[in-house]
């Protein structure tokens, strides 16, 4: 007899089970010699908290009532579940809080395309440590739980959440037009981002070249003298921020795993400055992100600046099977 | 000779892979790659082969609406097809990059020519009945008009439906409109217009930045910046 399992969900066999966990015990390690200790909270919230951290309720997909009547949801990512256990049981600590977590996190995606509604995030919260060393540190950690899961090429993309908005701001572009840009950018539609742009009335041509030009800059630490060259308050404004935290990551000696890109927008509404993502040749899809948070903790009555990333632990694994597949494949 | 490649879920070393749509605009993106100094005799033959190896370029060769599901995966670093399927496929996360302007076309509501009867549904049913390949923009377009549309999924002649009374009305792709004038439809409402388009998947545009823009850049039709 078959009895499946609800799309976007699956039974996970020894053999895979015990790659994926020699996988997270890599990562454990790798956070742990940071100093990053492991937390774990609750699979469902109540939906008031994930509202809190995030107007769309960070894309929670499946809420419910309980048996007392009260809206639960079930995570979406760690963040702000860490936030609210941050303010919550360690009010009477001292900060910075070094948190790392690896648990499932739920969201509604098509099954077809190999996303799943159930899965696994390897991540850490550095919560207390304002930027530029915050990020630094962050970046730095994720560095080494890429290096932990054997993913040597993965790259780390470093963008600045806040340019964009920014920027529409000082050029006095606001409503309909400044949601339809942003939306445009963060659906990667660069050809409707050009079409927006020139819907906008009374725009300057200098500041359209740079609305059109900013998305495609991506590279090294040149990337930001050639947008400093665009002008303008905002763009050199994100560029400093952006510097600052490429010099930090130089004295790591993490900067050459990281590229600057100032086409780089996340979808969630939480995210302050900083923000990242993670590829890896060998895979199509992106591996894990973050950014900073400097906003959220304050959501929660505990005003404390916040960066963390996380990383699809499924999908780690996909690139670490590719990774030595290639690698064999080269050997022989 | 063409040279079949072995196939990878991404390859970020060697040539970069570039799908390309056989159909409708197929024709016009080979000129656009013989424009570029790429060699597309090959492709021009008869062969059989879906994977060609030519002037720096992999390219690949298959259906218009799976370029996105590639490109999206990575098993194609760029692709090039009609903003009506991209349209149709909202949720692919791939970027596009530039409007190739060749294979120009509109998405219509057509219904008979001087029948009422799509009207008559609204008014009498609430809601139209349409027959066509592209439910989802179908669906998008009476939803933000604010009117109710049974939709019904065809995969062949779309013009059909409305002759059968399979339904009423149909949304279908037009480029010169003969097709709907032979089979006594007109066109009611326009509901997009579309284009070839070139897109990237999302970590290729990262991590093959430079020749990903240099491509881009020569693919730029003339006259644009």
């Amino acid at each position: 007899m078959i009895h499946p399992t609800p799309p976007g969900t699956r039974d996970i066999l020894p053999e895979e089970m015990r790659e994926l966990r020699a996988l997270e015990a890599a990562l454990r390690a790798a956070f742990d010699q940071h100093g990053y200790g492991e937390v774990a909270t609750p699979t469902i919230e109540y939906a008031d908290v994930l509202r809190r951290g995030d107007e769309r309720y960070a894309n929670a997909a499946y809420r419910f009532f309980d048996e007392r009547g009260d809206l639960l949801a079930m995570r979406s990512d760690m963040t702000i579940p860490v936030a609210r256990l941050v303010a919550t049981r360690m009010q009477d600590d001292d900060p910075p809080f070094r948190l790392s977590y690896i648990a499932h996190a739920y969201r509604a995606v098509n099954p077809q395309r190999g996303q799943m509604r159930e899965f696994t995030q390897a991540g850490v919260e550095l919560i207390g440590a304002p930027a530029p060393e915050g990020t630094a540190e962050v970046i730095e950690v994720l560095s080494a739980a890429l290096d932990a899961a054997g993913l040597n090429r993965a790259v780390v993309g470093l963008g600045d959440a806040d340019l964009y908005s920014q920027l529409l701001a000082e050029f006095g572009v606001d409503g309909e037009a400044r949601n339809r840009i942003l939306d445009r950018l963060a659906t990667h539609d660069l050809v409707g981002l050009e079409l927006a742009v020139d819907e906008v009335q009374g725009l300057a041509a200098e500041a359209r070249s740079t609305l059109l030009a900013l998305p495609g800059m991506r590279g090294g630490p040149e990337v930001l003298d050639r947008a400093t060259e665009l002008g303008g308050e905002a763009v050199g404004r994100a560029s400093q921020r952006l510097r600052a935290t490429y010099d930090a990551l130089s004295a790591r000696g993490v900067a050459n795993r990281v590229r600057l890109d100032l086409g780089l927008l996340r979808d969630l509404g939480y995210y302050t400055g900083a923000i990242l993502e993670v590829y890896d040749p060998a895979l199509g899809h992106i591996l894990g992100g973050g950014g900073r948070y400097d906003s959220l903790l304050g959501r929660f009555g505990r005003e404390l600046p916040a960066a963390g990333f996380s990383l699809y632990l499924e999908r780690l694994h996909v690139a670490q099977t590719e990774e030595e597949r290639q690698s064999s494949k080269e050997a022989s | 000779m063409p040279r079949v490649v072995e196939a990878t879920r991404a390859r970020q070393e060697g040539p970069l892979k570039l799908a390309l749509p056989r159909g409708a605009l197929w024709g016009e993106t080979l000129d656009a790659l013989d424009r570029i100094g790429v060699d597309t005799a090959a492709l021009r033959s008869d062969s059989r082969a879906l994977v060609f190896e030519t002037s720096g370029l992999t390219l690949v060769t298959l259906r218009p609406s799976d370029v996105p599901t590639y490109v999206e995966a990575g098993a194609a670093d760029l692709g090039i097809t009609g903003k009506d399927v991209l349209l149709e496929q909202r949720d692919r996360i791939v970027y596009e990059v530039l409007d190739l302007r060749y294979g120009a076309c509109r998405m219509v509501l057509a219904g008979r020519e001087g029948d009422t009867a799509l009207d008559e549904d609204e008014r009498r049913l609430g809601g139209m009945r349409i027959a066509t390949k592209y439910p989802r923009i179908t669906e998008r377009h009476f939803e933000e008009t604010g009117r109710r549309a049974e939709v019904i999924e065809v995969k062949g002649s779309v013009e059909l439906a409305p002759l059968s009374g399979l339904a009423d009305g149909i949304v279908d792709l037009v480029a010169t409109g003969r097709t709907l004038a032979e089979n006594g439809l007109e066109a009611r409402e326009e509901i997009a217009t579309s284009t070839a388009r070139l897109i990237a998947n999302r970590v290729s545009h990262k991590l093959r930045a430079e020749e990903v823009d240099d491509l881009v850049e020569r693919l730029r039709p003339k006259g644009l910046k």
